[in-house]
């Protein structure tokens, strides 16, 4: 009980930790969300412009569906780039900072440090994606007073705990490379925007890809979303089910599997002195 | 102010600690770091030049008794910092077995780290929050409850000459010294059993480093901890230290209390005048360790050691 009041203490530490680096660098936390609001806003736009595009003069395109394909897409993205940089950075920022060492010393399990940082990455990224499909609703006079949030938001949390998966794995990579370790895990970033489904159905990829697609947590949260907010399904629908199950699978697999990689890079960091901030 | 107890800590609650046993036991500790090679290379002379491994610690053995204040003497790349990170579960050895209080700190690493703490030589923190964010932070890591930590933590900090109206601006606004301190708070807050202090009072000012020391000392009395100091500074290492260990090229080359060291020099230099801790420190760390064949074929101690120092600065050449 007592080291179960330990490790919850801890992972707050770093929930309260992260709240007040936001607030002290809040200057950047706007810059963030506006530069997300404008990528947003440019990519939807292409939903609008669509009858007015090369190839499509003669057609008669409903753009209103167009626009909220697109605008799911962005605020998929959106939460996923923030929840994934908030998991990646664990290790970045404390070595940036030199706090690394400190951290790695104290006595509380790994999985209270990575868990501690994710969930204040789910809730930041959570704020971030509701603020920014707020303005892009105002912006392009959607109706979204038939979207099911409750839907929006179940699916956004279950698809989390893959991208914290994910997320963990990932943030191995500065561990084991001290300079450039960072922008490696970019690249697993750049491949579930590829390969899910953001902006275009899966079904254009080619078929070599296809594979990749089913096993990208983001393919599900994309579609399980679309259902909740073009859509209304509830929860329990056959549509939000054929979603669900595979976001537990994916979820079952990738944390236990990030956290594994996670402690081999660890072990090999302090095998070979790269734990240390300057590598 | 006094120390909080360690009877007030609940991180330690259920640690079973044998007090009759030594504090820290380092047995043939070896750390090599390689160097990766590069994979492009320019110049042959640049591939055989090349050394791959570095030799950070080498077969170190040596115990630290319980309440004992130890200190580590070396100069800038010496091992002393590889060492303590040992200690600290930071790095883990090649070769050898370090215990603290018995516990492996490879095998029982989240034990031995509610045993301890340390201070580097670089005061590690978020610079954009206050010394009071780092530290609830750093309390709620070992368990200590918000407003408990609260409470000690202005206490510590008062008690280190911090004015209360910095405690809560961001510590990129302090001094490296005022930034130190906080580090050394850090450390205090949590009531190790064993303090790790890596070259604590570098940077500071001497009357700074005299609070630290008065704090070491007040924390080995109070609260029974051990302590293990690494330092350039043979003043402090003469004023706080029971034992000193001098560490030169990763190995031990001498250890004792610091009037056995410089009587074992004394001797060895013939000389009747009382001999520095900094002549000690020279002696071991020379070049060359000079032996009674070296004095007698370069006629003096100093002599000795001016030659030796040449043939090294000729070499590095």
């Amino acid at each position: 009980m007592s080291s179960l009041m330990h490790q919850g203490r801890a992972s707050y530490a770093f929930f309260e930790r992260n709240w007040n680096l936001t607030k002290r660098y809040w200057g950047w936390e706007v810059v963030f969300l506006v530069y997300n609001i404008v990528n947003a806003i440019s990519v939807t736009l292409i939903g609008a412009a669509a009858p007015k595009l090369p190839g499509t003069k003669d057609l008669k395109i409903d753009t209103a569906p167009l626009i909220l394909f697109l605008l799911i897409g962005t605020a998929v993205w959106s939460y996923l780039s923030v929840t994934f940089d908030g998991v990646t950075e664990i290790i970045t920022i404390e070595r940036w900072e030199g706090t690394i060492e400190h951290t790695f010393m104290a006595p509380i399990s790994r999985f209270t440090h990575l868990i501690g940082s994710c969930w204040y990455a789910v809730a930041h990224g959570m704020l971030f994606t509701f603020i920014q499909l707020f303005v892009m609703a105002a912006f392009f006079h959607l109706d979204l007073s038939n979207a099911n949030y409750l839907t929006a938001v179940f699916i956004l949390l279950l698809g989390s705990i893959s991208f914290i998966g994910f997320g963990i794995a990932a943030s191995a990579l500065p561990l084991l490379f001290t300079e450039r370790g960072s922008q490696m895990s970019y690249i697993i970033r750049a491949v579930l925007l590829l390969v899910s489904g953001v902006y275009y159905p899966i079904s254009v990829l080619p078929g070599w890809m296809q594979p990749l697609a089913r096993v990208s947590p983001a393919t599900y949260v994309l579609q399980g979303l679309r259902a909740g907010l073009l859509d209304n399904r509830a929860i329990w629908s056959p549509e939000i089910w054929s979603n669900t199950w595979p976001l537990i699978i994916t979820g079952l697999v990738s944390v236990p599997l990030g956290f594994y990689i996670f402690r081999i890079a660890e072990r090999y960091a302090k095998r070979t002195g790269k734990l240390k901030r300057n590598g | 102010m006094a120390i909080h107890n360690l009877e007030e800590m609940q991180l330690t609650e259920n640690v079973v600690i044998d007090t009759t046993r030594d504090a820290v036991v380092i047995d043939g500790v070896t750390k090599i770091f390689k160097k990766h090679r590069p994979l492009l290379r320019w110049s042959r002379k640049e591939q055989k030049d090349e050394k791959r491994e570095v030799r950070a610690v080498d077969n170190v053995t040596m115990t630290v008794k319980r309440r004992e204040i130890m200190g580590i003497l070396g100069a800038n790349g010496s091992g002393k910092s590889t060492l303590v990170r040992i200690l600290s579960t930071l790095l883990i050895p090649d070769t050898g077995h370090v215990t603290i209080f018995g516990y492996d700190v490879e095998k029982d690493e989240r034990m031995v780290q509610r045993l301890i703490n340390r201070v580097s030589v670089e005061a590690s923190f978020f610079k954009k929050l206050s010394p009071m964010e780092n530290l609830i932070y750093a309390a709620r890591l070992y368990n200590m409850p918000g407003a408990e930590a609260r409470a000690k933590i202005k206490s510590i900090l008062a008690r280190l000459g911090i004015p209360r109206d910095r405690i809560g601006q961001p510590l990129e606004n302090m001094s490296r010294g005022m930034q130190q301190k906080v580090a050394i708070a850090r450390a205090f807050l949590t009531a190790p059993i064993v303090l790790l202090l890596d070259e604590p009072t570098t940077g500071l000012d001497p009357r700074s480093k005299l609070d630290v020391q008065t704090f070491v000392r007040e924390l080995r009395t109070v609260h029974d901890a051990t302590i293990l100091i690494t330092t350039h500074d043979m003043d402090e290492a003469e004023a706080l230290c029971d034992r000193v260990a001098i560490i030169d090229k990763g190995r031990i080359v001498a250890m004792g209390t610091v009037d056995e060291l410089k009587r074992a020099v004394a001797e060895r230099m013939e000389r009747t005048t009382p001999i520095t801790m900094n002549e000690v420190f020279m002696h071991y760390t020379a070049a060359h360790l000079i032996t009674d064949a070296d004095i007698e074929r370069y006629g003096s101690w100093e002599k000795a050691f001016e030659a030796f120092e040449a043939q090294k600065e000729d070499e590095e050449e």
